[in-house]
């Protein structure tokens, strides 16, 4: 066999080496650094965090390579970063930077309100956010090798993040339990290309690595995050615009492994200074919601 | 029967518990040193080498694992924590095998790949190996035997009860390296037992 290059198994095979892990979001290189060495297994290369984003307003757009260029020359670990929903280009941009998976991201300003990237052009993997199955599975067709709740970045608020895993976990089991005759209707319900909603049917789960995102802002919002069984966290806003980044992000890797473990999270959750402030889900206007961003 | 730890840092811990299970063994995760007691062998899966290795350290599993009692298998990163040495690099590590290990040495993500490789100690023809942001050796030691190698770079080797590789046998349905680990590394120390 000939070398292959750019595969499926390759693209979603390094979302599985980052399971249990967690990825945090990073606007320079010293941030990376400081997330490298506290265990990060990948970091996302921003130039504003979501907390910011939300603040600023206007159109969040792809960072500039520059930025991107100096996380990349900075860490060891995968770099990631974000392209708007269906822009394309700026995947292109990323793609030819060499990071080592691109983020369609509602955290920025949609590019496209029909359709998202052809993810399936590109040897670089993608990862998207999804807030329940359906949508979950229309990345995945489209060619995303990795998932992520989407939950409301930004806020420090974890519930919509649990919001988004319980419904997925619901639908899953919903699929996983019904008679094979049932499932081309369910795949119509859902919205979802019917060989995927096979796949979930036969694994009992997402055919690809699913992570937590948007509003984790503790070690112990990780765990339960894990303990809600996703397969990893990304922590945004809540670690870099806590009173302690380093302490946070490292009581957040423990917090991730040890999940489990209560003893262990008591011990992490200690004398890590303050958390981000957050905002409560019903003072966000729902325009404002960036959740409510892809389909 | 054979009881196989895999370390349950981060990383890919269900597929090594996949294979094993379905060649009999019995698996257990390993997050604290407790986890190591009464271990016939354990897996150093791929992942993270810089996180997975300071977690091995900070709770105590490097300590008894640098004992070296216990036959390790690394895949990928856990090639990476089994070296002696890695290149441009000051991480945590086990320093098991007498290897000079280069990270990320194939290139980033766009370059990861698939090939079959050549593996002459295991029969039935060439392994399918899944290579991701792959490690490679760049050197070994008197007691370090290689067995196999891409474009000239070593990706397999074994020291007596380590053995490292660069790619992920994990990731695919062939499962004789993991049968090899059983049968001739931690197989080899129960019969010298």
């Amino acid at each position: 066999m000939e070398r292959e290059l750019g595969t499926f198994r390759v693209k979603a095979g390094l979302a599985e080496m980052l399971k249990g892990g967690v990825i945090m979001d990073v606007v320079k290189p010293e941030e990376a650094v400081i997330a490298e060495r506290a265990g990060a297994v990948a970091v996302m290369a921003l130039e504003r965090v979501p907390a910011d984003i939300r603040a600023a307003g206007g159109v969040a757009r792809m960072a500039d390579p520059r930025i991107i260029r100096e996380i990349m020359d900075a860490v060891t670990i995968p770099v990631m970063a974000k392209a708007r929903i269906g822009h394309f280009v700026e995947a292109q941009i990323l793609d030819s930077l060499g990071v080592d998976y691109i983020d369609e991201s509602e955290v920025l300003t949609p590019a496209d309100e029909q359709y998202h990237i052809d993810k399936t052009k590109f040897k670089v993997p993608f990862v998207c956010g999804a807030r329940n199955l359906g949508e979950a599975l229309r990345r995945i067709a489209e060619g995303a090798a990795m998932i992520r709740t989407k939950g409301e970045p930004g806020t420090g608020n974890v519930v919509e993040a649990v919001r988004h895993a319980r419904t997925v976990n619901a639908e899953i089991r919903r699929v996983a339990a019904a008679p094979a005759d049932e499932l081309p209707t369910i795949a119509k319900e859902l919205g979802a290309p019917f060989e995927l909603v096979q796949q979930v049917h036969d694994l009992g789960r997402l055919p690809v690595v699913n992570f937590s995102a948007g509003g984790i802002a503790t070690p112990a919002d990780a765990a339960l995050m894990m303990q809600l069984g996703v397969d990893g966290i990304f922590v945004g806003s809540g670690i870099f615009k806590s009173a302690d980044p380093e302490a946070r992000a490292r009581a957040i890797v423990r917090a991730t492994t040890h999940y489990q473990d209560p003893e262990v999270l008591a011990e992490v959750s200690t004398g890590i200074g303050e958390a981000m402030r957050g905002i409560e889900i019903s003072r966000i206007a729902p325009e404002d919601r960036m959740q409510e961003r892809g389909w | 029967m054979t009881q196989i730890g895999i370390a349950a840092v981060q990383g890919a811990v269900r597929e090594h518990e996949r294979v094993l299970a379905a060649l009999g063994a019995r698996t257990s995760l390993v997050r604290r040193k407790e986890d190591l007691d009464g271990l016939d062998g354990l897996v150093l899966p791929g992942g993270e080498s810089t996180a997975i290795g300071m977690l091995l350290e900070e709770y105590g599993i490097a300590d008894v694992l640098r004992k070296g009692e216990i036959p390790v298998f690394g895949t990928c990163a856990g090639m990476i924590l089994l070296a002696k040495e890695i290149e441009e690099s000051s991480q945590p590590r086990l320093g098991l095998m007498d290897i000079t290990v280069r990270r990320n040495a194939f290139g980033r993500q766009r370059e990861s790949f698939e090939e079959e490789i050549s593996v002459p100690a295991i029969q039935g023809g060439p392994l399918h190996a899944v290579f991701i942001r792959a490690p490679y050796v760049t050197s070994v030691g008197r007691d370090v035997e290689v067995l196999g190698t891409v474009d000239g770079k070593i990706v397999l080797c074994r020291q007596g009860r380590m053995l490292a590789g660069s790619f992920h046998p994990e990731l695919t349905d062939d499962r004789r390296l993991h049968r090899y680990f059983l049968e001739e590394v931690v197989g080899e120390r129960a019969r010298l037992a």
